[in-house]
């Protein structure tokens, strides 16, 4: 048994302090080198987990992550919190289209039914489609990144791994696809494909493709450079497991930074796509296409105009709050 | 110096070239039958495989796409399907509107955003800052077209009987035609006069017709700030990081040092090398601007760029589509390649890599 040999002055853990009782079959570290570890354990956590503390240690962060909450309660339990659903057409019970909204807690007649948004044009309660449009907005948005992160990382492997003329020929590729207004390319290819969600989705992938490209074949190539690289490649690592193992873990910054502040852009896309008619089709409750069905009568009826465009502006905020917190965090060229 | 640019255009070359190809091939693949288009949805088959034969359609695809090549290099665009007028002369009529919105916007970006960014910057961490950059934050976040909507409802709704009422939508009160302003001074039009004086306030100014330069000028604000609003935020953020990076340096502490006050210090010596990063931040929201225009256009009822390439597409015109994308995207692309060379004029360092 060691004895206990509590320096003066310095509080112990309790849980470090070791007991009466303990076992002692192994070797005991003494309480101080436990301390000294539990210290060092504390400073360094991984990569991930420091950088995730550092990034919601800022208020900006923080505000977009309670946002980001709200809009995925939203989107959960939207069945809950929606008074009635996304497609239920009230007309008849006193209800008329386009309807002012109706808030019991402030003044409106307690024996009318209450629409804390008013309603719609086809006489459907506007706050349950709001409610609702939060899960076609996330979905949406998070699929398009993902689907772009995958394909775009692919390609940005194989450019910056290979080099040469397969470098050369899909990042000229990139090149194309980048000299077109985003929106503007997105139009054409959902023209091409035929509207619908599932469409505009691919087309807002397909478009920010190149962003991924690009942001993974430069870490490649600074990566690719490395001893570590070298060494594997001279112990006779075959390339996927070079590029698996090696490369990929090490190009993940970035990409979780670009592709945080790419869902933002996303939504707004898809939101615009629908505005134009070209994403989800009506009656399915989504803002933009929301904003277009009740964009003429913002002279009359504007609450039916305002709700849609503020929850879209939240969504991308919360977005764009979260990835620059990521930036701040993750970017060692910003580590000054 | 020379040798860079001479590089760099050569290096746009392949791009434009991919670009004349894929807008090639979109177009061809929209669905839909071009001839029941172009000839109405009962033409017969004879009539259209006639049609088909005359404007080339009948031709395997790489030969279409070789004489397509021919066509582009020789600046004939072809002739729309549906409007049955030439795409060159939709742009003439066409483009005006959405250069002079490009610029209106941008015009609101930088004149408001650079001195926002200053602004916050000089006094780095105070609420005026802080306030400042939340303010951006939501900017960047906002839906062009949800914040057109918006800017409709205030100006031309709410504050209808003040002052500040503005035109919800067209370029000019309705009934008013200005002549061109080449007819004015006795001239002949030609494609340039017509494009520029397709510009309604610059045609206005060139005229001196103060009155319906006003009138042009308060129709183009609003669109302007909706579709700048974006860009606005991004150049305030971007000029108040690079100047806050700019402060930080040894030179301006030695500015600082020497007794200099801190306006001279701001705005000589450290707005000089602050405005590098914006330059590029402006060349490349130019690109944004352009296919934010198409929102804009639809919103205010503006027969620009992007409403006639929506209602060619809807209308499967692909002669239009193929020349509208295809003029953008060179546009894009040539602005992209300006501001490079501009920056590389502004920073020497820049041309030795």
């Amino acid at each position: 048994m060691i004895p206990e040999r509590t320096p003066e002055g310095v509080d112990i853990p309790a849980e470090l302090r070791q007991g009466p009782g303990h076992d002692t079959s192994e070797v005991v570290p003494t309480p101080r080198a436990d301390r000294i570890g539990a210290l060092t354990a504390a400073r360094s956590r991984g990569l991930w987990r420091d950088a995730f503390r550092e990034t919601f240690s800022k208020t900006s962060a923080r505000v977009g992550a309670v946002i980001l909450l709200f809009l995925l309660v939203l989107a959960v339990f939207a069945p809950l919190i929606a008074p009635y659903g996304p497609n239920e057409v009230l007309l008849g019970e006193g209800v008329k289209p386009r309807q002012p909204p109706c808030i019991h807690l402030f003044g409106c007649p307690d024996d009318e039914p209450q629409h804390l948004l008013g309603v719609d044009g086809n006489g459907r309660d506007f706050f349950s489609r709001v409610v609702y449009g939060a899960r076609i907005s996330l979905l949406a948005g998070l699929a398009a990144v993902t689907f772009s992160i995958l394909i775009g990382t692919a390609i940005g492997l194989v450019a910056g791994y290979y080099g040469r003329w397969v470098d050369n020929g899909l990042m000229r590729v990139m090149d194309v696809l980048l000299a077109f207004p985003a929106l503007l390319l997105a139009i054409v290819i959902v023209t091409v494909m035929g509207k619908g969600l599932f469409n505009a989705v691919i087309a807002i992938s397909i478009v920010s493709i190149p962003v991924y490209a690009r942001v993974v074949r430069a870490s490649v190539l600074t990566v690719r450079e490395q001893e570590f690289v070298a060494a594997d490649l001279a112990l006779g690592a075959g390339s996927l497991r070079v590029l698996w193992h090696r490369i990929l873990p090490n190009c993940l910054t970035p990409l979780v930074v670009q592709g945080t502040l790419g869902v933002a852009t996303a939504v707004l896309e898809v939101a615009a796509l629908s505005f134009l008619g070209l994403g989800i089709q009506p009656p399915t409750a989504e803002w933009g296409s929301m904003l277009a069905a009740e964009r003429n009568q913002v002279f009359t009826s504007p609450h039916l105009v305002v709700a849609p465009g503020i929850m879209i502006m939240l969504n991308v905020l919360a977005f764009n709050l979260i990835g620059d917190g990521f930036r701040d965090a993750l970017d060692p060229r910003l580590n000054r | 110096m020379l040798r860079f640019i001479i590089r760099r255009l050569l290096t746009a070359i392949p791009v434009l070239f991919g670009i004349v190809v894929l807008v090639f091939f979109l177009a061809r693949v929209i669905p839909g039958d071009a001839c029941l288009a172009a000839l109405g949805e009962r033409a017969s088959e004879e009539v259209c495989a006639e049609w088909e034969e005359r404007v080339g359609l009948d031709k395997p695809l790489p030969v279409q796409l070789a004489r397509y090549l021919g066509d582009v290099l020789t600046l004939d665009l072809g002739e729309s399907v549906s409007l049955r007028r030439p795409v060159s002369e939709l742009l003439v009529e066409r483009l005006p509107t959405t250069l002079e919105l490009a610029i209106a916007a941008m015009f609101v970006a930088t004149f408001i955003g650079i001195p926002l960014g200053i602004w916050a910057a000089y006094r780095h961490n105070s609420p005026t800052d802080v306030g400042m950059m939340v303010g951006a934050n939501i900017g960047v976040s906002m839906p062009v077209f949800w914040l057109g909507l918006m800017l409709q409802f205030v100006f031309a709704v709410l504050l209808k009987d003040t002052f500040l009422a503005l035109p919800a939508s067209g370029r000019l009160e309705p009934g008013v035609i200005p002549p061109p302003f080449y007819e004015t001074w006795g001239l002949s039009g030609n494609g340039v006069f017509t494009f520029i004086s397709n510009m309604e306030v610059l045609n206005a100014f060139l005229q001196l017709r103060w009155d319906i330069f006003w009138d042009a000028v308060r129709h183009l604000i609003l669109p302007a700030v909706a579709l700048g609003t974006i860009p606005m935020a991004i150049i305030a953020r971007m000029t108040r990081s690079s100047l806050l990076d700019v402060l930080g340096q040894d030179y301006v502490r030695t500015a600082r040092a020497k007794g200099l006050a801190e306006r001279p210090v701001v705005m000589k010596h450290a707005m000089r090398n602050a405005m590098l990063p914006v330059t590029t931040v402006v060349g490349l929201s130019l690109g944004t601007l352009l296919g934010g225009a198409i929102l804009t256009e639809t919103i205010f009822s503006l027969t620009g760029v992007g409403k006639t390439l929506y209602d060619a597409i809807t209308a499967r015109d692909y002669t239009v589509v193929q020349g509208f994308t295809l003029v953008i995207a060179v546009a894009f692309v040539l602005v992209n390649l300006l501001t490079d060379i501009v920056y590389t004029f502004l920073d020497p360092r820049v041309r030795v890599t």
